[in-house]
């Protein structure tokens, strides 16, 4: 399936990335809108000494995070999405704390949120990907 | 040296209502202008710092900022103007030459801009150039004098060594340490796509490069940087620099700081120490002399690459050129004094050298009246901006036109003119490795092949108007173009008519 790469090399760590992530599963008509809001996005931009590199979720093929779900709020899609239900959610955060790479994270409302690859949202395909201004964040098949 | 008595040049202005403080501006500035106050709880930025290379500007998602020209004013004076003024307060503080970059910027005249390009009309149809033929195909190099044949009657290739240009256009010298890595990647690899060629400038060919090889020219100049026989031999063509159109008869300096790593090993100097390129070649000081060094080369190569000789465009720039048409040289490089640089003395990139649109007219003039026009190609450089640039510079009897600033600008550049700082946002003039990897050659190489196509385009478009179908036969055809607003001695050196005539 295609998925979301992150390119080292090119990564600049400007972390535009979180915020295209936060403003497209926001649902608000205009980035200035986010003045003044705590951003949770589902991309985070690691940084060490002299690397930085974005990471949102694998979409595992055997995904550990929807085996330890304990209300059956993640699940694998037919296309390879690992998806949240977030009604079903039921916050024992479980999730996040199995999920080896840090992509599941508690939102506002305390369930949990992740990387869907903007599926859901009104974007349609990842605004982390159409925002990187290096093309260091790419979607394909690898 | 208690005042400081520059008032910054440029206003960061931030819309306080769309700013939603991401801080990607603070983390994108190398000249560290934007901060975030965690008192204010806000961004703010010291205008003392910016270069207005607008790096913040394009990476701001909320399109928060624009950059404004500070309205702080001098009591006006048409003499001594603000600039002038803010000079000497410089030279005051610091006792130093003054530094520039780019290209010359001052308000003399571009002739390009004041002569007009005709187009078929009833007796001469224009051809459409998306439905019939039109080639822009370019050979560069000496052309035979005679059609030599055999026994058979079958023509003997007698052709001397020559470059095939798919479009008349070349990337310009620039070195591989006063651009960086990912910049001469750009190039080298749109130079192959497009069928044309590169400058490796006079810093050497990074190994990494040498796969570049039938589309790169090896530049030799007066400090001889990273020239050995591997250099040469690679190359599709060994350019002399004697002179550059930015800074001509001054030499170069690129600073220790910068020799670093690569830089070093490809310069084939000590990490550390300075680049001095000298004024003169220590071993020209005549045509035969030139003569020597040309055929150098040639010896060294087998005789099987052509030799460019780039020259900047001064006063007696004909004699020059016929000199050099007769020291073996196959193709003569002019560069105009608005040519850009990494770093120049102001005072030279402002006031040193003439016009390349009246070097080239007097170039080509002079050696089509000493019947030697055909013994060399001539590259015409200094600025060249667009398609019509180009059309004109051939019209005016250039066989192709290089062009630097016009690419850089392709990959990123916003004519900032600071290159001399090294701090370059946009990964294109420093060495700076988290500087570096913002030009992504993916990307520059493929904006690069995009304009040359775009201009290759226009070319055609222009040619087919004029009802021409070969770039050949737009060649020094100087009554394709008329003047506008010259003089009749500007028109006499141009070797064209007026408007209306």
């Amino acid at each position: 399936m295609k998925k979301v790469y992150v390119n080292e090399e090119w990564c600049l760590g400007c972390h535009l990335c979180e915020y295209n992530c936060a403003f497209a599963n926001s649902g608000l008509s205009d980035m200035a809108k986010l003045k003044g809001k705590t951003i949770t996005p589902n991309i985070r931009v690691e940084e060490g000494d002299k690397i930085c590199f974005a990471v949102n979720c694998r979409h595992c093929d055997d995904p550990i995070c929807v085996k330890s779900c304990i209300a059956g709020a993640l699940s694998k899609s037919p296309d390879g999405v690992v998806e949240i239900n977030k009604d079903k959610c039921v916050g024992c955060f479980t999730c996040v704390l199995v999920c080896p790479f840090g992509c599941v994270r508690p939102d506002e409302q305390g369930v949990i949120s992740k990387c869907e690859l903007c599926t859901k949202n009104a974007v349609g395909e990842p605004n982390c990907v159409k925002g990187c201004p290096n093309h260091a964040i790419v979607y394909e098949e690898r | 040296m208690g005042i400081n008595y520059i008032y910054p040049e440029f206003e960061v202005i931030r819309d306080t209502t769309r700013c939603i403080a991401c801080r990607v501006c603070e983390r994108q500035c190398a000249n560290e202008v934007h901060r975030y106050d965690e008192d204010l709880g806000m961004m703010t930025a010291d205008d003392s710092k910016c270069v207005d290379c607008h790096r913040c500007v394009s990476l701001c998602p909320t399109r928060a900022l624009h950059i404004e020209k500070s309205r702080h004013t001098f009591r006006e004076n048409a003499n001594w103007t603000g600039d002038k003024i803010t000079e000497i307060y410089r030279q005051a503080s610091t006792g130093g030459v003054l530094l520039s970059s780019m290209g010359n910027p001052q308000n003399i005249p571009v002739y390009w801009d004041k002569m007009l390009i005709n187009a078929s009309q009833v007796t001469n149809p224009p051809i459409d150039p998306l439905r019939e033929p039109m080639e822009t195909k370019t050979t560069l190099g000496a052309k035979p004098r005679t059609i030599q044949r055999d026994q058979d009657g079958k023509i003997i290739d007698n052709r001397s060594p020559r470059l095939t240009l798919n479009t008349p256009i070349m990337f310009s010298a620039m070195s591989y340490g006063s651009i960086s890595y990912n910049a001469h990647a750009s190039l080298a690899r749109a130079a192959r796509e497009l069928g044309i060629y590169y400058n490796t400038g006079e810093g050497g060919l990074h190994k990494d490069f040498y796969e570049y090889g039938p589309n790169t020219i090896v530049q030799v100049a007066s400090g001889r940087f990273g020239v050995h026989k591997e250099y040469l031999e690679t190359a599709a063509a060994i350019e002399i620099k004697m002179g550059q159109g930015a800074k001509p008869g001054i030499g170069g300096h690129l600073p220790g700081a910068k020799i670093v790593g690569d830089v070093s090993a490809t310069r084939m100097i000590p990490e550390g120490s300075d680049a001095i390129s000298p004024a003169p070649h220590h071993d020209i000081y005549s045509i035969e002399d030139l003569r020597q060094l040309v055929f150098s080369l040639k010896e060294a190569t087998e005789y099987k690459k052509p030799i460019i000789v780039k020259i900047a465009a001064v006063h007696n720039i004909a004699a020059i050129a016929s000199g050099i048409a007769r020291s073996g040289a196959d193709m003569i490089a002019i560069d105009g004094f608005r040519g850009g640089t990494g770093a120049a003395p102001t005072r030279i990139r402002d006031n040193v050298g003439i016009p390349i649109e009246l070097a080239l007219a007097s170039v080509d003039t002079r050696l089509r009246e000493e019947g030697i026009r055909g013994d060399v190609s001539l590259l015409a450089a200094g600025s060249i901006r667009c398609a019509s640039d180009v059309v004109k510079a051939i019209a005016l009897g250039a066989d192709a036109c290089y062009i630097g600033t016009g690419a850089l600008i392709a990959l990123g550049c916003h004519v900032c003119r600071t290159c001399h700082t090294g701090k370059c946002n946009w990964g294109i003039a420093t060495q700076r490795p988290d500087l570096v990897k913002r030009l992504n050659p993916d990307i520059g190489s493929q904006r690069l092949v995009n304009l040359v196509r775009a201009w290759d385009h226009e070319i055609k478009e222009m040619m087919g108007g004029m009802g021409i179908n070969s770039i050949e036969a737009l060649r020094g055809n100087r009554l394709m173009l008329r003047g506008i607003g010259l003089t009749q001695k500007e028109l006499d050196i141009l070797g064209i008519m007026h408007a209306g005539e």
